[in-house]
């Protein structure tokens, strides 16, 4: 069920993961690999294991003792799964946006700078260039430069999503993982975040999660369908939407099934 | 519309059982508010005439004296509930933030909150009568000191518990976007989640203050009562619970007048800061 993406070099490789939530087994033998600087889609039916395999992926998971993953999933060189792993430098590397905007209880500013300031010691300056950056990049920056004191719940839910977004670029990460980022925005501010995953893979490679089929169609470039925590097809995004192998992804995709 | 029904008897049925809830809900709604008005009324009714400028700048009284006050009284409250607060805040938050964040399931975070649970059922009084044996009997004499520890034994379960609470209510998912950008759990505990607890959590000290500062078995076995002004923590100390409960049972009527202002007084204080408290979490939940 592997697929290698052509010539391309990755970022992320996985092999041979399991995954059990204490019993149940949630992901089964998954091998698949993440290009770099690409754009890689998951999609599938509720509770096919996408969003598991994303938490894998920054070890998320291991915040919920009962919860564990076995096999390798390289990144970089390094085993994600090794016990000795340094979760934080880990997530601070994988960076991680959920389905619910969070902001902080802080200011718009502060959101930003929280992360930064975990492994950054920047001066004023550099720092309010950093917020201006990350905000700019999160195609935020117009919308807030005039508020950045206030406060982060302040903002409106697609405001609210983008600035978490920000708040992820901000600390530089090279791994972005979207955990359906769009699924609770209205379709304007939808939009908006899809121009912003096209706009930051030339600087980040993008793992994201989603249910909506036309936005795995817009905004990826490689697709994995997964159903019943197994990865049933992986290619490229045009070659699953257009010649899926497998008549499960087809029927999934064309609303047959899922 | 009552045409339409295919079983007229079954929706008369319904309508009756509303009804008859909705009579019996409201029964002890007015119950409980008649008792509370009742109290209210009784303590205005008695205490108000002694709620005078001397109450708060004159000391208690010689027996079978006139005039006085109850400063001493007011002071020495003040003194041993605010150390308590001190101690009892920090241990309170701390613990209730193990409990949320790093204890979870584990075996001590089990134990802490069962031993928790049994503090906060525990009758004051013989938390009272412990701190007389390991700190009174052995020092020698009653102190303000003893009196604050025996009010904190009270006061940090109740911290303790609504720490806990509150942190549980904030989104699970808060939690993992701080820890998603790499942030260590102690700075997620004190950063983010804590402080998106906030209002819950001074809520909750706020509650602990009114619990405790009505507390008079664990003060009579440990502050006593003082006839005179004194903040010296280490002596025994005049303190609101106490005045009232002794001059009240006297036979002088001063005291007795005295002992109604002091209640209506305490009274007054516990619902200021349940006022203030539900005024908190209104604004945090607007």
């Amino acid at each position: 069920m592997s697929a290698t993406p052509t010539a391309l070099k990755n970022a992320i490789e996985v092999r041979n993961l399991n995954f059990y939530y204490g019993k149940f087994q949630g992901l089964k033998s998954i091998n698949l690999d993440i290009a770099e600087n690409k754009v890689t889609a998951f999609i599938g039916p509720s509770g096919c294991g996408k969003s598991t395999l994303l938490r894998t992926l920054n070890r998320m998971y291991s915040l919920y003792p009962g919860q564990c993953a076995e096999g390798e999933i390289n990144f970089y060189g390094q085993n994600v799964l090794d016990p000795k792993q340094d979760l934080n430098l880990l997530r601070a590397r994988i960076g991680m946006v959920f389905q619910k905007p969070t902001p902080f209880p802080m200011s718009i500013y502060d959101n930003i700078a929280f992360g930064v300031k975990l492994y950054e010691n920047l001066s004023k300056t550099d720092m309010d260039e950093r917020v201006e950056w990350a905000l700019a990049k999160a195609a935020l920056w117009t919308e807030v430069k005039d508020k950045l004191k206030q406060s982060g719940l302040s903002l409106s839910g697609g405001q609210q999503q983008r600035l978490c977004i920000a708040r992820s670029v901000a600390v530089k990460p090279s791994v972005l993982l979207l955990d359906e980022p769009t699924s609770a925005l209205d379709p304007i501010s939808t939009g908006k975040v899809e121009e912003l995953v096209h706009e930051l893979k030339n600087d980040y490679t993008i793992a994201i999660v989603t249910h909506n089929m036309q936005q795995a169609a817009r905004c990826s470039d490689f697709t994995a369908y997964m159903y019943l925590g197994s990865l049933v097809e992986y290619g490229t995004t045009e070659q699953i939407f257009f010649k899926p192998q497998r008549t499960e992804t087809e029927d999934y995709i064309t609303g047959r099934f899922g | 519309m009552q045409q339409t029904l295919s079983n007229p008897n079954l929706y008369r049925r319904r309508m009756l059982a509303n009804r008859i809830g909705l009579t019996l809900s409201m029964g002890a709604m007015v119950l409980g508010l008649v008792v509370l008005l009742w109290i209210l009324s009784v303590l205005f009714a008695n205490g108000l005439s002694a709620l005078d400028w001397n109450l708060f700048t004159q000391s208690t009284p010689a027996p079978g004296t006139e005039g006085g006050g109850l400063l001493n009284a007011i002071v020495g409250s003040l003194l041993i509930v605010g150390f308590t607060v001190l101690i009892a805040t920090p241990i309170g938050v701390f613990a209730g933030v193990y409990l949320a964040e790093y204890g979870d399931q584990s075996k001590t975070a089990e134990l802490t909150r069962f031993v928790t649970d049994i503090m906060l059922s525990a009758p004051s009084i013989v938390l009272g009568l412990f701190v007389y044996a390991i700190l009174v009997a052995k020092v020698g004499h009653f102190s303000g000191w003893a009196g604050t520890v025996a009010l904190s034994l009270i006061g940090i379960p109740v911290m303790v518990r609504t720490t806990e609470n509150m942190l549980r209510l904030v989104p699970p998912t808060l939690r993992e976007a701080a820890f998603g950008l790499g942030a260590p759990r102690w700075k997620v505990a004190t950063f983010i989640t804590l402080r998106a607890a906030k209002s819950g959590v001074v809520t909750g000290l706020l509650l602990a203050i009114a619990r405790i500062s009505g507390e008079t078995a664990p003060l009579l076995f440990t502050a006593l009562n003082n006839q005179f002004f004194s903040s010296d923590m280490n002596q025994p100390m005049a303190n609101l619970p106490v005045v009232i409960f002794q001059f009240a049972m006297s036979p002088y009527d001063n005291w007795v007048r005295l002992a109604w202002g002091g209640a209506l007084l305490i009274t007054l204080t516990v619902l200021l800061l349940n006022i203030v408290a539900r005024v908190v979490i209104r604004d945090k939940t607007a």
